[in-house]
């Protein structure tokens, strides 16, 4: 059985990150940070492209408390309130990456993000973040709502609530969230190699086919 | 087997309220021939693999789904029907109780409110729509009412995919042989999008249409039959296999196990098309059967 890494974001250091490479399990016990689509617009709109208003400002100084040194998940949870007015994830598997491509590189730059967790893998540009800002890909199980939820131990609070409940920036504790690192801050990916391998089997079964 | 797999009873006074038991049963109970192919699938990758252990983490969700009734995956997708009626049912009293039901059930969390206006994006919150949920009806020539539904990601169905042969590119032409190169191209196609492993539902034929819900339909089946046309049969078995040597693996980690089930139709064509059709889905095969026959139902 290979070796489980622990992170315990906010306080991931650039060192753990470059030790990392793709295969490796980590297990995630610390503060992290949702986002998706209107999450990651917002972020490359408001603060890679224009000039943000103090509010605003105020806004990118909270996410920075926790996401510089931090990881950022490509989540849209289903959240309940109980009795207490207290907010409990119920549902939380990870959404398809690949949307947030054209903004990540920005994202991870502007917030000194270590870790972003999705499904499916991201391309070029953030790969190219990944190497140059010392980051990784960390990848969960898609559909693995339930089982991801019951890892969010603690609803901290939320910023932009006006995006909606799937795409707000939530601030949760998580206790032993497993994800498994498929593309490392030394320019490899496990998908990028997975596919190569796949092509060639493919190549390969086609020439049995007669 | 789980006292979960079947569940038995008298028909209750309002039908609506079954209905909505029935879709609970599709959201949050995975039905047991994916779960035991599954297992089966993490016993035999690579002990401390991480295609194991995600295998174990999707085995490990379809348990808590069920114990706690939530559903399985939180994209609870497209909600499907095929409906087999006997005469005397009216298709527009079901359709009105089924919608009413789906409505219930997205009030009651056990389906995440997906429909939304394609061009204003709009959501009403409670599934309905133009065109939603889906109905197709056949009617039966006997007594037994039997409502079918899937669930269908959109994670999955955004990696089904129709091919037109011959195709040029893969060097598939209109034989056995280009039918099954095409299907191959499309599971290496899928991969990283829908939530591997997955089932392959095949359409062979038709037009664009009837070769898609026929490919559709191949998921209701369940994983361990094998089509009745022997050629097909052999089809699957073979494709299965091969398909599983593509090394793609659970969530693309790489492994054994990209495939747990390839189910095969064919239907006549015209000499001009000749369609391949595939339908993805992922593990989260939410489907369930609902028969109702002398005031006695049964869900499996
Ligand atoms: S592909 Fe299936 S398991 Fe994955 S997120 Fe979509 S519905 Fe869930």
């Amino acid at each position: 059985m290979k070796e489980i890494i622990h992170l315990n974001p906010p306080n991931i250091d650039e060192k753990t990150i470059r030790s990392l490479k793709n295969g490796d399990m980590v297990s995630i016990t610390g503060t992290i940070v949702t986002g998706r689509d209107v999450a990651h617009k917002y972020l490359k709109d408001t603060f890679v492209l224009n000039h943000p208003s103090q509010q605003e400002k105020d806004v990118l100084d909270q996410l920075e408390k926790h996401l510089s040194g931090g990881i950022l998940y490509h989540c849209g949870p289903v959240v309940a309130k109980d009795e207490n007015g207290k907010y409990r994830f119920t549902a939380a598997g990870p959404t398809t990456s690949i949307r947030e491509e054209p903004y990540e590189y920005d994202v991870i730059k502007l917030l000194g993000i270590r870790g972003v967790i999705g499904k499916g893998g991201m391309g070029a540009k953030t790969l190219k973040a990944c190497e140059e800002f010392g980051a990784v890909y960390l990848h969960a199980i898609g559909g693995a709502a339930t089982f991801i939820a019951a890892k969010v131990v603690e609803v901290h609070g939320l910023l932009k609530k006006e995006f909606g409940t799937p795409e707000a920036f939530w601030i949760i504790d998580v206790k032993d969230f497993q994800c498994i690192v498929t593309m490392d801050s030394h320019g490899e990916s496990l998908h990028e190699s997975i596919l190569q391998n796949s092509r060639k089997a493919q190549e390969e079964l086609n020439a049995t086919f007669k | 087997m789980n006292s979960k797999d079947k569940i038995n009873g008298i028909m209750p006074g309002n039908r609506v309220d079954l209905f909505v038991e029935f879709i609970k049963e599709a959201s949050t109970n995975l039905p047991p021939d994916v779960r035991k192919i599954i297992e089966k699938q993490k016993s035999r990758e690579e002990e401390g693999s991480r295609a194991q252990q995600a295998l174990g983490i999707i085995l490990e969700n379809i348990e808590m789904a069920c114990t706690r009734e939530t559903p399985i995956c939180q994209d609870t997708g497209t909600v499907i029907f095929h409906i087999h009626y006997p005469g005397k049912e009216s298709t527009l009293v079901l359709r009105r109780e089924l919608t009413d039901a789906v409505q219930k059930a997205t009030e009651k969390g056990y389906l995440r409110p997906n429909s939304m206006d394609s061009i204003t994006g709009e959501n009403p919150g409670d599934n309905t729509g133009i065109g939603l949920p889906v109905f197709f009806f056949d009617e039966t020539d006997h007594d037994e009412l039997e409502i079918k539904i899937m669930l269908k990601g959109g994670g999955c169905e955004n990696v089904g995919a129709q091919y037109a042969l011959p195709h040029t590119a893969l060097n598939a032409g209109r034989d056995v042989n280009g039918v099954k190169k095409v299907i191959l191209d499309a599971i290496v196609q899928a991969q990283g999008k829908g939530c591997a492993p997955g089932v392959l539902g095949i359409g062979i034929g038709g037009d664009r249409v009837t070769g898609a819900l026929l490919a559709k339909e191949q998921i209701f089946r369940d994983l361990n039959d094998k089509s009745p046309d022997l050629l097909l049969a052999q089809m699957e078995e073979e494709l299965l296999e091969k398909g599983n040597k593509l090394g793609i693996g659970p969530m693309g980690f790489g492994g054994l196990t990209t495939l747990i089930g390839v189910k095969i139709a064919k239907m006549h064509r015209i000499p001009a098309s000749f369609f391949v059709s595939i339908s993805y889905m992922c593990w989260a095969t939410r489907r369930k059967s609902l028969k109702i026959h002398d005031n006695k139902f049964e869900i499996s």
